[in-house]
């Protein structure tokens, strides 16, 4: 294969290229934002007493995890408005991005958790502090360091996985350079998209 | 006896600081402590003895409200702790009467459990700060009274980690004083510790006895440092007490066949 590159093609699609690529790590960072907030709702949401809701969020985590993103792209962008949910291809790619990886996380944050040792809670309670304190200042700070690296592993994911926007239509870096007509622009990526691609 | 029977409050003249009152518990099939009663005057330290899995943690754990009860009920202070009054009747508590009861009480545990992210001080600090609210200033003036009071000052700067368990023990011990309970409980808090520490620890709480007219109930497997401190010793034997009393006479003379044994058993293994 003949590999053409043309500089002033390149400088041409420059900006378009750099714009894309400012949307792929917007559309990662906030997508990764939510995903390790609601992440820990999710997780502290299964340590309530109250039994029904361990168990919805419990089953809703396990479907999350056990779907894929691309399919969860589509419902939330797609079947979304016939609920009456009508979004913007941004906002229902970070939605979804951030729920799928929120599920991941939660599943960190829990064995984080539960890897604190009892005596820290009874602790707790023999100073009789406030279940609320007890997560936040006790349990949480403990919990998250050796949740580091785990929440790392899926930050590289949330990269990796945000080029499934454009099946909604975002434009990110990879998108526009298979989409943009010019045949010269998918040479001057031709490895790299090969590999992201596949192909 | 169903728990509506017994008083809302115990009356004036019968007061003791801690009341067991008939308390069962159980795990499953097993009854770990079999209708127990058991006082605790004002100022008292009581110590409970006995073989290993014969409720002694129990009764500590249910008194600090770690663990509920299947029967009977505890007061503290003459108001009921595992109970609270609903139209003039005794319910089961719920965890705003038992975090309102709870203050009256601190535990020191076996492995001491100091919150290993926070320095000593800042470990005597949690409770003041951001349970009973006090401003930072006086919670730490109060901790570092404590910390010096346990001989922990110099160290108070320090993780956890950097401590030996001697150190870790004396400062919980601090940690528990820094809220003012009423009732102190002590379970076996020098059964981790090498014997050459023991002492530092046994010399802090030897101190606080007749201090503050702090009521305590200890549970230990020391028998001298119990003869020597306790105002009344209790043996357990399978969830019940099988005897109690003054020291010199529980351990100088017991009456019953299952005390001699096992004072007996534990002086050889001395
Ligand atoms: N959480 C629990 N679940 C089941 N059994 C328990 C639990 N905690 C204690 N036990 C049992 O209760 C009995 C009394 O325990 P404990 O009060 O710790 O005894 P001691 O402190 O006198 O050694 C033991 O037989 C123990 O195995
Ligand atoms: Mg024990």
């Amino acid at each position: 294969m003949r590999f053409d590159w043309q500089w002033d093609f390149a400088w041409e699609i420059l900006p378009r290229l750099l714009a894309a690529t400012l949307n792929t790590l917007l559309a990662a960072g906030i997508g990764y934002a939510i995903a390790v907030v609601l992440g820990l709702v999710l997780a502290l949401a299964q340590r309530t007493p109250w039994k029904p809701l361990t168990f919805i969020v419990r089953e809703a985590v396990e479907f999350i995890r056990s779907t894929p993103l691309v399919l969860q792209i589509f419902f939330v962008f797609y079947v979304g408005p016939q609920f009456g949910i009508r979004l913007s291809p941004w906002t229902a790619g970070m939605i979804a991005i951030g729920l799928h990886y929120s599920a991941y996380l939660s599943e960190v944050y829990r064995a984080g958790i539960e890897a604190v040792p009892k005596g820290q809670w009874e602790a707790c309670r023999a100073l009789n502090m406030s279940t609320r304190d007890t997560y936040l200042r006790i349990v949480i700070p403990q919990a998250l360091p050796p949740s580091v690296a785990g929440m790392g592993n899926y930050l590289v994911g949330i990269f990796k996985d945000t080029p499934m926007l454009s099946v909604i239509g975002v434009a990110d870096v990879i998108f526009l350079a298979i989409s943009l007509p010019a045949a010269g622009l998918v040479r001057l990526f031709e490895g790299f998209v090969r590999r992201k691609m596949g192909m | 006896m169903d728990h509506g029977d017994y008083p809302l409050e115990l009356p004036e003249g019968d007061r003791p600081m801690v009341r067991f009152m008939n308390v069962t518990k159980r795990y499953g099939s097993l009854t770990v402590l079999d209708n127990l009663c058991l006082d605790v005057a004002e100022g008292e330290m009581v110590t409970v003895i006995g073989p290993s899995g014969s409720g002694k943690t129990t009764v500590l754990r249910m008194l600090m409200t770690l663990e509920t009860i299947n029967g009977g009920i505890i007061y503290v202070d003459g108001k009921p702790l595992t109970h609270m009054e609903r139209n003039g009747r005794l319910v089961p508590a719920d965890e705003r009467h038992l975090r309102k009861m709870r203050s009256s009480i601190g535990m020191c545990f076996q492995h001491f459990n100091l919150f290993p992210h926070m320095t000593a001080l800042q470990n005597c600090m949690e409770g003041p700060v951001q349970v009973l609210g006090l401003p930072k200033a006086e919670a730490r003036a109060r901790s570092e009274e404590l910390l010096e009071m346990v001989g922990m000052i110099e160290k108070k700067d320090q993780h956890p980690s950097r401590l030996s368990g001697g150190q870790q023990q004396r400062v919980a011990i601090a940690r528990a004083l820094a809220m003012r309970p009423k009732v102190m409980l002590f379970d076996e808090v020098t059964s981790a510790l090498d014997p050459e520490v023991i002492g530092e620890v046994t010399n802090v709480i030897r101190r606080l006895v007749g201090e503050h007219n702090l009521t305590m109930l200890m549970v230990t497997h020391q028998m001298g440092f119990a003869r020597d401190i306790s105002d009344r010793v209790c043996f357990f034997y399978r969830g019940k007490i099988e005897e109690q009393g003054p020291p010199d006479q529980l351990f100088g003379n017991p009456q019953r066949e299952r005390t001699q044994q096992f004072l007996s058993a534990v002086k050889e293994a001395d």
